[in-house]
């Protein structure tokens, strides 16, 4: 269960003063969901996720996982979440065994649990022939397995995916799909940012359009569909965050 | 704050670094074989070159002197010295190191010695230049013996007893301890060596475990874990410590092993001439070091130990790429080299006021603990003030650690 209640995120720059990287931002997702959180670059996709994941801290706002409120309990949300980003990379100098291991120590697990897990989820991912290589000399599908294995060692009630297709190949990108997939029908709850759309009709139970650090649509896919007008999820898309001239706007920024 | 995460993230990072080719040379190779190997060649080279010095002949010229073949003839016959013939560029000749050094001879210096005074003699060398040194040495010698026998010989014509003019004899002799005079001669460099290597062995492991981790995108995964970051950051900054202890302790082990394996070599060829000449110049080097000094060295550079791990932690924290680290690190090791130069010259000695100064004080007590005097009581303030300062900075890397804006800089 996450719930998310008006998260708002500001930073501090330089050149260009206070930056309004998310805004306000509600929502809720059920056990058994994929929440899509679509967005183009820079619309506040990632500092969402890094909330919810404890990363950041909201400036105002806040948020509950699996009951525990990410600011007053931070250590007990980390231990209730799976977090798989583009940018969560692996100890190129462990091998995938080390690592999965270590992280499954640093959640506590005893290390008869951490062999048994290990033992499981490699069978799952079929990561058996790379298990006892180090990490940095995998191909880009192992390593993401890996990561996989990594976030799944606690057996996480909830799951945050940050755009985990990025610069994948399509064999590696439609594993992935499948396997967060997989985590909702096991009763997971799932968030899911992407900019690719074809993901969201595939996987998700309900959408949130984010624009410039907002909220600006939510509704399940035929809903939002009807709303908009549209049966292309693209065309939805531009319409819910206010036309071409905005989605430019957006991109110059 | 819990020990299990701190042990389990300090030896996640102990395996991690010892894979890592770049941390392995800057904590062990180079502390084990690098800094001997330099220190005891460049010793040795050294050495080499002062006696090869020592054993050229100089080539000197003499200037005027005409009028007095006595003196000059003498000079052309010492064997300490080479006289040439004088040539109107000799100032030229001596900067090009041509000749090392010139004398010139007063017109009528013979006959005036003879009369009762003469004019004086003047000696010409290239200042700082160590070979003219030793030629104008050799000068001198000659003039002082020349000026000593002329004494020597108006006395005897007068029957005046040569106590007149020399009423009393005085020498000088060593009553410090062996290991002071070692303490004075390398109490200024071990802890300096020291300080140095307790800094390049902590700097690779805080480099790689900071902003290496951010660069390879390894930090956000682990700060996804639900270990308390305090717990990160100790484990991290154990790691740190290793590696500045072990190049200290490895550089100490393997400095002190090739001093007694140099002394036996030395030692055992000593029947030879020019092994003899090797040993004596071996022996100036390898200094015999207080064992207990050397223990008390190791004790002080503790806390500065932990000081510099955890403000370089700190530093390459704050970066987001190792460049970047290395480029804030790098330029650190000037503001510590400063102050163990500082400490390593003669002359400065402690007092209440130094004894706060970071680093300085280390290499002042260092110094003093080496050459086999213990100031208890400077001792406990810099032990006292250098836990504080490490302190001080741990606190300071805990709460950068804790800082978004320093963990996720765009």
């Amino acid at each position: 269960m996450i719930e998310a209640h008006h998260l708002t995120k500001t930073f501090k720059d330089k050149k260009r003063g206070l930056i309004h990287a998310v805004s306000d931002v509600s929502f809720a997702c059920q056990p058994g969901q994929i929440y899509g959180l679509l967005g183009a670059n820079g619309a506040g996709k990632t500092t969402t996720l890094r909330m919810l994941a404890t990363l950041l801290q909201p400036t105002s706002g806040s948020a509950k996982l699996a009951g525990h409120d990410v600011a007053t309990a931070a250590n007990a949300v980390r231990a209730n979440v799976g977090f798989l980003a583009a940018s969560t990379a692996l100890y190129g100098r462990l091998t995938a065994r080390e690592m999965i291991r270590y992280f499954g120590q640093l959640n506590g697990l005893s290390d008869e649990a951490i062999r048994a897990r290990i033992k499981l989820l490699a069978d799952e991912l079929d990561m058996h022939d790379f298990l006892d290589r180090r990490c940095e000399k995998f191909s880009t599908g192992m390593k993401q397995k890996t990561s996989i294995a990594r976030t799944l060692i606690h057996d996480p009630a909830v799951m945050i995916f940050d755009e985990p297709t990025l610069g994948l190949d399509v064999m590696t990108a439609r594993a992935i799909v499948k396997f967060v997939r997989d985590c909702r029908d096991r009763g997971k709850t799932v968030i899911y940012s992407t900019h690719i759309m074809s993901e969201v009709e595939k996987l998700c139970d309900v959408v949130g359009i984010i624009h410039d650090g907002r909220l600006v649509a939510e509704g399940t896919l035929a809903g939002l569909r009807a709303r908009y007008g549209e049966q292309d999820l693209e065309e939805v898309f531009v319409k819910a965050v206010g036309g071409e001239a905005a989605v430019a706007a957006a991109l110059k920024n | 704050m819990n020990w299990n995460n701190i042990v389990t993230v300090y030896l996640k990072e102990l395996k991690d670094s010892l894979r890592d080719r770049r941390t392995l040379i800057s904590i062990i190779v180079i502390p084990t074989f690098v800094m001997p190997a330099l220190f005891f060649g460049v010793g040795k080279i050294a050495a080499g070159v002062v006696s090869k010095a020592r054993e050229e002949i100089p080539s000197v010229m003499i200037l005027g002197g005409e009028d007095s073949p006595g003196v000059a003839a003498e000079l052309t016959q010492s064997k300490k010295l080479k006289v040439v013939p004088m040539a109107p560029d000799w100032k030229q000749q001596i900067s090009d190191k041509r000749v090392r050094a010139a004398v010139l001879i007063p017109p009528g210096f013979e006959a005036g010695l003879k009369a009762g005074e003469a004019g004086p003699v003047i000696l010409y060398n290239y200042e700082g230049e160590l070979k003219s040194g030793f030629a104008v040495n050799e000068l001198e010698k000659f003039f002082r013996e020349l000026r000593d026998r002329t004494v020597t010989a108006r006395l005897a014509e007068r029957a005046l007893p040569a106590t007149l003019v020399k009423p009393f004899e005085f020498k000088r002799e060593n009553v410090a301890p062996p290991e002071k005079v070692g303490g004075n001669l390398l109490g200024g460099i071990v802890p300096y060596l020291i300080i140095i290597l307790c800094f390049t062995g902590a700097m690779y492991p805080a480099m790689d475990l900071t902003a290496g981790e951010k660069e390879r995108g390894t930090m956000e995964t682990l700060l996804c874990s639900p270990v308390p970051r305090v717990d990160l950051v100790l484990g991290k900054f154990l790691m740190v410590l290793t590696g500045s202890l072990s190049a200290m302790l490895l550089s100490l082990a393997s400095m002190g092993i090739s001093a007694v394996v140099a002394g036996m070599v030395f030692a055992g060829g000593a029947g030879a001439g020019k092994a003899a000449g090797a040993a004596q110049g071996g022996a100036g080097m390898i200094p015999i070091i207080d064992p207990m000094g050397l223990l008390g060295v190791v004790a002080m550079v503790l806390p500065v130990a932990v000081l510099f791990s955890a403000v370089i932690f700190t530093v390459a924290l704050f970066a987001k790429s190792y460049k970047e680290a290395q480029s804030y690190v790098g330029p650190m090791i000037f503001i510590v080299i400063m102050p163990a130069v500082v400490g390593m010259l003669p002359g400065i000695d402690l007092n209440f006021r130094l004894a706060l100064v970071p680093i300085l004080n280390l290499s002042l007590v260092c110094k003093e603990m080496l050459s086999g005097v213990w100031h208890w009581n400077f001792i406990a303030l810099i032990f006292g003030s250098s836990c504080v300062y490490a302190a001080i900075a741990l606190s300071l890397a805990v709460r950068m650690f804790n800082r978004e804006d320093v963990m996720f800089r765009a």
